[in-house]
């Protein structure tokens, strides 16, 4: 029997392991991946209060040895199922704890068409800072409108012949600064109003087809860079009230609608997602956590 | 772990059984994450690993088509068997190389 059981082993997760680590809780945490989360991809993180600058793999790792050392338990498995009575079913087993917190944050929004998945790594992906330098002198696309997908296109414009930024709508939610600086590159076109609708290749990734105004054509590109967002890991969930895009509903006191478990980090309906405010999730969602253990316990 | 070095052939294609080929960089965050992950299987199994950076062996990333990493190629007989794109669990690794 542990006293919480945390599912996800991101900036969340961790924080909440230091800090029921600290009150002398016992700690298991899921993670069916690998421990850090979204932050692993970051090259460098430069907002976080007094790190003035650390990788991503570096914090994640620091703060994975942090929780450890508070006594912390991480196990890699797969969470299936809870149920209201803290039991978590994994891929390997059961566990039972007093209290459950819920950390499993986000996953990249992929394109609803077919074959997506296929060409990942074969000239698809979502990370263009990992795999940039694989298209050095190429041409390629990235999609989407926000920050993310302008940062990507201004750092591939840097290492690629040609960039091309497809985007559905007429305007970019992105920075105006970083609109400004694309602007200025000869190599970058801007594509918008328009849908990738198909994606050809055979062994490598070859063209695809957009649809801008009904009206098709078809793109010879080298590579293609998914940058449309992202969306809540809630699959193996059930019992947890979830809003209409399937994040878990809870206010800044993290309680989800089930007495005892818990949400924190990007997984939460909260307008600000950013690695300060999942660490301070962590940090209520353990808190709170221990309370409701310690008000059980009196019972 | 071997880290390839003009010695690809040798110790991959010439290996007779199976071989877990890392292709990795030192940028990379993902990969570096992977990295103990690697260590942890190749000290408790008999698996041949390889890691193989992709900057310092470009030739290699090209003929295997690496284009996005980490990338794990699991090699038997010399012969490619299996491809893996991104950051893998311990357990997905194991299956990988059953």
């Amino acid at each position: 029997m542990y006293d919480v059981i945390i599912i996800g082993a991101g900036p969340a997760g961790l924080t909440a392991a230091i800090y029921l680590g600290r009150a002398g809780k016992k700690v298991l945490i899921l993670e069916k991946n690998v421990y850090g989360g979204q932050i692993v991809n970051s090259k460098e993180v430069e907002n976080y209060p007094a790190i003035s600058k650390i990788s991503g793999f570096e914090f994640s790792n620091n703060l994975y040895n942090q929780a450890k050392n508070f006594g912390a338990e991480l196990k890699y498995e797969t969470v299936v199922n809870l149920t209201k009575d803290k039991e978590v079913t994994t891929n390997r087993g059961k566990y039972q704890a007093k209290s459950i917190i819920i950390a499993t944050g986000l996953s990249n929004r992929t394109l609803e068409i077919d074959g997506v998945d296929s060409f990942i790594g074969r000239g698809i992906s979502y990370c263009a800072t990992c795999d940039g330098n694989f298209f050095k002198d190429k041409v390629v696309a990235v999609v989407g409108g926000g920050n993310t997908a302008l940062e990507d296109a201004i750092f591939l414009s840097n290492i690629c012949k040609k960039v091309y930024i497809i985007h559905r709508r007429t305007a970019f939610r992105g920075e105006k600064i970083l609109q400004d600086i694309l602007n200025k590159k000869e190599n970058v076109e801007f594509i918008l109003n328009s849908n990738v609708v198909k994606i050809n290749g055979n062994e490598l990734l070859e063209s695809i087809i957009i649809n801008t105004n009904n009206e098709e054509k078809e793109l010879q590109i080298d590579g293609l860079f998914l940058a449309i967002g992202q969306i809540p890991n809630n699959s193996y969930i059930d019992i947890i009230d979830l809003d209409e895009k399937g994040y878990a509903i809870a206010n800044e006191d993290c309680k989800t609608n089930i007495d005892g478990i818990y949400v924190a980090g990007d997984f939460r309906t909260k307008k600000v997602r950013q690695l300060v405010t999942a660490a301070s999730d962590g940090a209520t969602a353990a808190i709170n956590a221990i309370e409701y253990i310690e008000r059980s316990d009196k019972k | 772990m071997i880290v390839i070095n003009n010695n690809f052939k040798e110790e991959v294609l010439d290996y007779k059984g199976t071989v877990l080929v890392d292709f990795y960089a030192d940028w990379c965050g993902p990969c570096k994450m992977l990295s103990p992950v690697l260590e942890e299987i190749s000290n408790e199994t008999d698996i041949k690993i390889c890691k193989v950076n992709v900057d310092e062996n470009q030739a290699l990333a090209i003929e295997y088509k690496v284009m996005s990493i980490p990338t794990l190629i699991v090699f038997k007989e010399g012969k490619k068997e299996l491809v893996s794109v991104g950051l893998k669990s311990k357990e997905e690794i194991l299956e990988m190389i059953k």
